[in-house]
């Protein structure tokens, strides 16, 4: 026993002494205090039933026999609670290690999965993603054609934690190694079907939304494969309209052929794109409505787009009761002239 | 919130009545309940989610894996009574032209 522990008992007897003469509360309040210490220092309670049988040896001369056998036999009682104490301590080292470990992955992802937001002449992007854990399972990239386009993915894994992290890997090195001629949104979520369906466990699969926005012609192609429909803010008529398209998520059956869409983008129209994170948000037992969340979007338009995405986010953070379940991800795009 | 999973048997039919919220906790029980039973030959499984009122996409993960399951076993698998909350999820995801999906209750979906 080191010092500190010596010292402790030495209180617990001289508290205990106190105690037995004067029946003093203040002393039931210091035997809380070092029995605090105790746990901090890992004394096992079989100790501390030892530590007062000889504490009571020497307060008190006339210990009954009946006394002292039952003493032993708690004694006894308490070596299980001993283990069992033992291996807590264990489990708390073991979590820390996967803890550490699962950071350690987080930040691997970030890096496998990272993307940079292009610049790109007369467009505005904003994005934010929030995990809800510690991986995300949201995954959002930008690949810039050579004929100046500029291709958008967002996606969702079902499925959460560290096994559709994974999964999102596998996505994107898929799709980096299309060529790019072939970058038709219909023809990338065919493509990636495929790859997800032949690759993952049954349970899995993926939602996502791909869009091509062609500046030459100020167009938008899209396909949506399950993916949470987005919106498309028309400036002209103030009016936020619902981004329909139908298709299979990705990973249910192999041979899905997507349709795909069109839409003109005007000066200072804007292209909303989100994860259902977004519309499952839920403050309290209420849902957020996807009506709410636009009138926020509305009530931040006039910022720049990124500093729109982290109002909307912050918005719904502050919200009392808010509780992110799912990983979320907004994505605005605004055509600027 | 909790999920209960109540199953009736009747010759070739299996009748799943499940109540509460599906979420990535409650899944792994429905699961269990639902994927053995879509695993006998020619058993045609109903579940009824009358009494789901939350289904996250973790709740759709089990039905794509049940659904394949009774591609490979001969068996096949209905939804029934959905909520509006939860058959919007179908929806979305397209799952609603690949699952056969029923509403027998008055104002529900279809």
């Amino acid at each position: 026993m080191d010092e500190l522990i010596k010292l402790h008992a030495a209180t617990y007897k001289e508290l205990l002494k106190n105690y037995m003469n004067t029946q003093d509360e203040r002393a039931l309040y210091g035997v809380e205090k070092v029995s605090k210490a105790f746990i901090k220092e890992n004394i096992l309670p079989e100790e501390i039933v030892n530590l007062h049988i000889d504490a009571m040896e020497e307060v008190s001369t006339n210990l009954n026999k009946d006394y002292k056998h039952s003493m032993n036999f708690l004694l006894e009682a308490m070596i299980s609670y001993g283990l069992a104490m033992q291996e807590i301590q264990m489990l708390r080292e073991e979590k820390h290690v996967l803890e550490s470990e699962i950071s350690v992955a987080a930040s691997m992802q970030e890096t496998l999965l990272g993307t940079t937001k292009p610049s790109i002449e007369g467009l505005d992007i904003g994005v934010i993603s929030v995990p809800a854990h510690q991986m995300n399972g949201d995954y959002h990239h930008f690949i810039k054609g050579t004929d100046g386009s500029l291709g958008i993915a967002i996606a969702d894994v079902i499925g959460k934690g560290i096994p559709a992290a994974l999964c999102m890997s596998m996505i994107k090195y898929a799709m980096d190694s299309y060529p790019e001629e072939s970058m038709s949104p219909k023809s990338i979520l065919k493509n990636l079907n495929r790859v997800v369906e032949r690759n993952v466990d049954p349970s899995m699969f993926i939602t996502m939304c791909y869009a091509q926005y062609i500046p030459s012609e100020q167009k938008l192609r899209y396909s949506s494969a399950g993916h949470e429909p987005g919106y498309y803010y028309c400036a002209k008529n103030d009016t936020f309209k619902e981004i329909k398209a139908k298709g299979l998520v990705l990973g249910v059956s192999p041979d899905t052929e997507y349709k795909e869409y069109e839409l003109i983008i005007e000066k200072n129209d804007m292209i909303i794109l989100l994860t259902d994170g977004v519309t499952e948000c839920r403050d309290g037992e209420r849902f957020i409505e996807s009506q709410e969340i636009l009138s926020i979007i509305r009530k931040y338009a006039y910022l720049p787009a990124q500093e729109m995405v982290d109002n909307v986010y912050k918005h719904f953070e502050r919200l009392q009761d808010f509780q992110l379940r799912d990983d979320f991800t907004l994505l605005i795009l605004r055509k600027k002239v | 919130m909790n999920l209960t999973v109540n199953v009736v048997e009747e010759n070739e039919k299996s009748v799943l009545n499940v109540s509460g919220e599906i979420d990535a906790y409650t899944a792994p029980k429905l699961k269990e309940s639902l994927l053995p039973l879509t695993k006998k030959e020619n058993n045609k499984v109903e579940v009824n989610l009358e009494k789901v009122t939350y289904m996250d996409s973790t709740g759709l993960g089990v039905f794509v894996s049940a659904l394949k399951s009774t591609k490979e076993n001969n068996s096949t698998l209905t939804l029934l009574n959905l909520q509006d909350r939860v058959f919007r999820i179908f929806k979305i995801t397209g799952l609603d032209e690949v699952i056969t999906i029923r509403a027998a209750i008055r104002g529900g979906n279809e």
